[in-house]
């Protein structure tokens, strides 16, 4: 069984079977991370490339640690020290990093639809790690790892995603991802920064936190930045924290076994407390191991592990 | 010079006919029209089944020369010109540097008669530079023959400005081309704002852009009695604004687009950045108010909003794309495909929008077959099934949206002064 396409750029074209086969996929790769030496020969003589337009510590690291553990060879291109900052053009450092060899581009950037230009590109499988406000597959996939593991099922469960829906890639692919595996999921955050039309991915838009946050079973926190009150998009950090964010009280509102995601790095006090952050509910580092398991599986998917001509529906 | 079109169903947007006859053209003028003409000496063309309509004429093309050649030049644009029919194109300013002056519109003119191939109107700025800071100097530039005034692209955003640029406008008796957005709230956008934009994570440009300029300049026109014209509308409010505007008397004409009568911005999924153009392609009920519009007159002009880019300049991300898109050889067969063979116009009110509407606006002596008149004449072959090769473009800009698209109705010939300059694809005597 394998994925079909050579790509991974958004939830939103990939199919339920394949979401599982990527999670279950992730399990013994998890296992892997947790032994003393960490390192299967499944990728030898493959080499993945990072391609990052923006910085980023946590997704290149996961990424580069995933490849590494499977023993492949890995190379990163950061736009500030490349040809990139020398006028050259997504295709072309597309096509040059393609020439070289590479088996899987990783791109993370900052326009919507960057990497379904690359992918259109090369004949390199491409992993979007990343694309403006479009998708962040390999984020969602990991949330949805760590719930599965932790509730041990998705379907049925009331899955809230508060903050910056707007300018959020994570808040896209996971609603794709939560409402393809059967999850109701439900939107908070400020109106300005709530884009139009979000119901027709079948999410529903909440008025208020609490509301959204009425007996929900996970609640993944978003990252405000910090520029976005800069822009105009709402008034400050503190009437921001005062409003939307999560804090003892309000967690109380959910399921008493809520789950308490972020996809990091977080404004502690800003949106999400301190204590809520380290609370016993709080999986947030469990998500960053997870993130090298599910990418792990990703690599090995797209690189030939199964077979594609038998795809799951 | 002696010119027979014989045997085609000759349109009339004036007086509201078509007619199957034949058309004489002596000289560059249109010597007699009716059945069974002879000419002795005369180059005969049949016409039969065919469409003959007055030289089409486009009020909104940017040829960008001087400044952007690499685009497109005065000559390929004549060429896109002529190959859809177009006798007649009015270009606007944003040029570099951007035709502000006398000297620039004259440059224009000239440069074009050279080309010789179809007849080119300049839109003068209404600021210098394109700037909004202060005006151009319009009478100049009306008296060395720029035929409106537009900061198309780059829309005035000082109001008090505007009202200034229509006090004097209407002085001279000149229409002011308004490209109606608030850059306010369309800042950053790159494509409609809505259920597709959220989706695919690109900054939308909401209606509201759009139509709160329109109000404004509704406004500014009736308080000035300046000849308004809003360029490419393309929302349902824009629409009804102008509609009640209309109804009231203010003297605001407005055009629409093919493309915003064809497509949606649902044609952005994929990120295929032919699609971006500004302002945007829009929903399903907007294109819906656009055709109502054109059928029931409130949209007086189609006009291309001819936009050229190179491929490097397109091939890239999404947002980085330049807005616009190359349509003045695919306009005859968007407008028979998707208005004339769907019964949404009549193919005299086609012909009307294409021609005597917008020479109106323009005030320039075109868009008739009248005996006596300048013969720019275009014959339309209404039932020939083509489909859409931008490599095939006589434009530089291969930016279109619509290649590979099949299409019922094409020009079959462009005759601009008497001279027969484009004939099924085939360019004579220019």
């Amino acid at each position: 069984m394998g994925l079909k396409s050579k790509n991974m750029i958004g939830l939103r074209d990939v199919s339920t079977g394949e979401i599982n086969l990527i999670l279950d996929t992730a399990v013994p790769m998890k296992e892997i991370i947790k032994r003393r030496i960490k390192k299967v020969p499944t990728l030898r003589g493959r080499t993945v490339v990072m391609v990052f337009y923006e910085a980023s510590t946590r997704t290149r690291t996961s990424f580069e640690l995933a490849a590494k553990y499977l023993s492949a060879d890995t190379a990163s291109i950061t736009a500030a020290t490349s040809s990139v900052s020398k006028g050259e053009s997504l295709r072309d450092t597309a096509r040059t990093v393609a020439a070289m060899g590479a088996d899987v581009v990783v791109l993370r950037h900052p326009m919507a639809g960057a990497a379904e230009l690359l992918a259109r590109t090369v004949c390199s499988s491409v992993i979007n790690a990343g694309d403006g406000a479009h998708e962040h597959p390999t984020q969602a996939l990991l949330d949805l790892f760590t719930v599965r593991e932790k509730k041990g099922r998705i379907e049925g469960l009331k899955v809230a995603i508060v903050g910056d829906i707007l300018f959020s890639r994570v808040a896209r692919s996971d609603v794709f991802g939560f409402i393809k595996m059967g999850a109701e999921v439900r939107l908070a955050g400020p109106a300005t920064l709530m884009p139009p039309g979000m119901e027709t991915t079948g999410a529903k838009v909440c008025g208020s936190l609490e509301e959204a946050l009425e007996g929900a079973d996970v609640i993944n926190i978003l990252r405000i930045q910090l520029e976005r009150q800069q822009q105009g998009l709402f008034p400050g950090i503190r009437e921001y924290a005062r409003l939307f964010g999560l804090n003892r009280e309000r967690l109380k509102l959910a399921a008493p076994d809520a789950l308490v995601m972020h996809p990091g790095p977080m404004n502690r006090g800003v949106e999400i407390s301190p204590d809520v952050a380290d609370s016993l509910q709080s999986v947030i580092t469990e998500q960053v191991t997870n993130g090298v398991a599910v990418r792990m599986a990703l690599l090995y998917l797209l690189t030939g592990g199964g077979v594609r001509s038998e795809t799951v529906d | 010079m002696k010119l027979l079109i014989k045997g085609g169903n000759v349109v009339d947007p004036v007086g509201g006919t078509i007619t199957e006859k034949d058309i004489l053209v002596i000289d560059g003028r249109i010597a007699n029209s009716g059945k069974g003409l002879i000419a002795g000496g005369a180059e005969v063309v049949d016409a039969s089944g065919m469409l003959v309509v007055p030289g089409l004429i486009d009020m909104h093309v940017h040829l960008r020369e001087p400044g952007f050649e690499a685009k497109e030049t005065i000559l390929t644009g004549s060429r896109a010109a002529a190959r859809g029919g177009f006798t007649s194109v009015a270009c606007m300013p944003n040029t570099r540097p951007v035709a502000d002056s006398a000297a620039m519109v004259s440059y224009i003119r000239e440069a074009a008669f050279k080309c010789g191939i179809v007849n080119v109107y300049p839109v003068g700025a209404i600021t210098r530079g394109i700037g909004g800071e202060e005006l151009a100097e319009m009478g100049d530039m009306k008296e060395a023959g720029a035929v409106a005034f537009s900061d198309d692209g780059s829309p005035v955003m000082n109001g008090g400005l505007m009202r200034r640029a229509m006090q004097y406008a209407r002085m001279l008796g000149a229409a002011i081309i308004s490209h109606c957005e608030d850059k306010n709230l369309s800042a950053g956008g790159a494509m409609h704002e809505g259920a597709v934009s959220t989706i695919l994570g690109l900054r939308g440009i909401p209606a509201s852009a759009e139509e709160v300029m329109v109000a404004r300049d509704i406004i500014l026109a009736e308080e000035t009695g300046c000849r308004l014209h809003i360029a490419h509308v393309s929302t349902a409010g824009s629409i009804r604004l102008v509609r009640e505007a209309k109804s009231r008397g203010v003297k605001v004409t407005c055009e629409a687009t093919p493309h915003h009568f064809t497509l949606t911005d649902k044609a952005v999924t994929g990120y295929d950045t032919s699609t971006k153009v500004n302002p945007p392609l829009r929903t399903d009920g907007d294109v819906a108010a656009v055709k109502e519009g054109l059928a029931d007159g409130t949209i007086d002009v189609i006009a291309t909003d001819h936009a050229p880019h190179t491929v490097e300049e397109k091939d890239v991300e999404y947002e980085n794309a330049p807005f616009g898109l190359a349509g003045l050889e695919t306009a005859v067969g968007l407008v028979w495909t998707g208005l004339v063979n769907t019964g949404v116009l009549t193919p005299l009110q086609a012909v009307a929008k294409m021609t005597v509407n917008p020479a109106g606006i323009l005030g320039i002596p075109r868009g008739t077959l009248e005996v006596g008149a300048v013969a720019d004449i275009t014959v339309i072959d209404p039932g020939l099934a083509w489909t859409v090769d931008a490599g095939l473009f006589e434009s530089k800009g291969r930016n279109t949206p619509f290649h590979g698209m099949p299409l019922k109705g094409r020009v079959f010939m462009t005759v601009v002064g008497g001279r027969v300059v484009m004939r099924h694809g085939i360019f004579e005597n220019c």
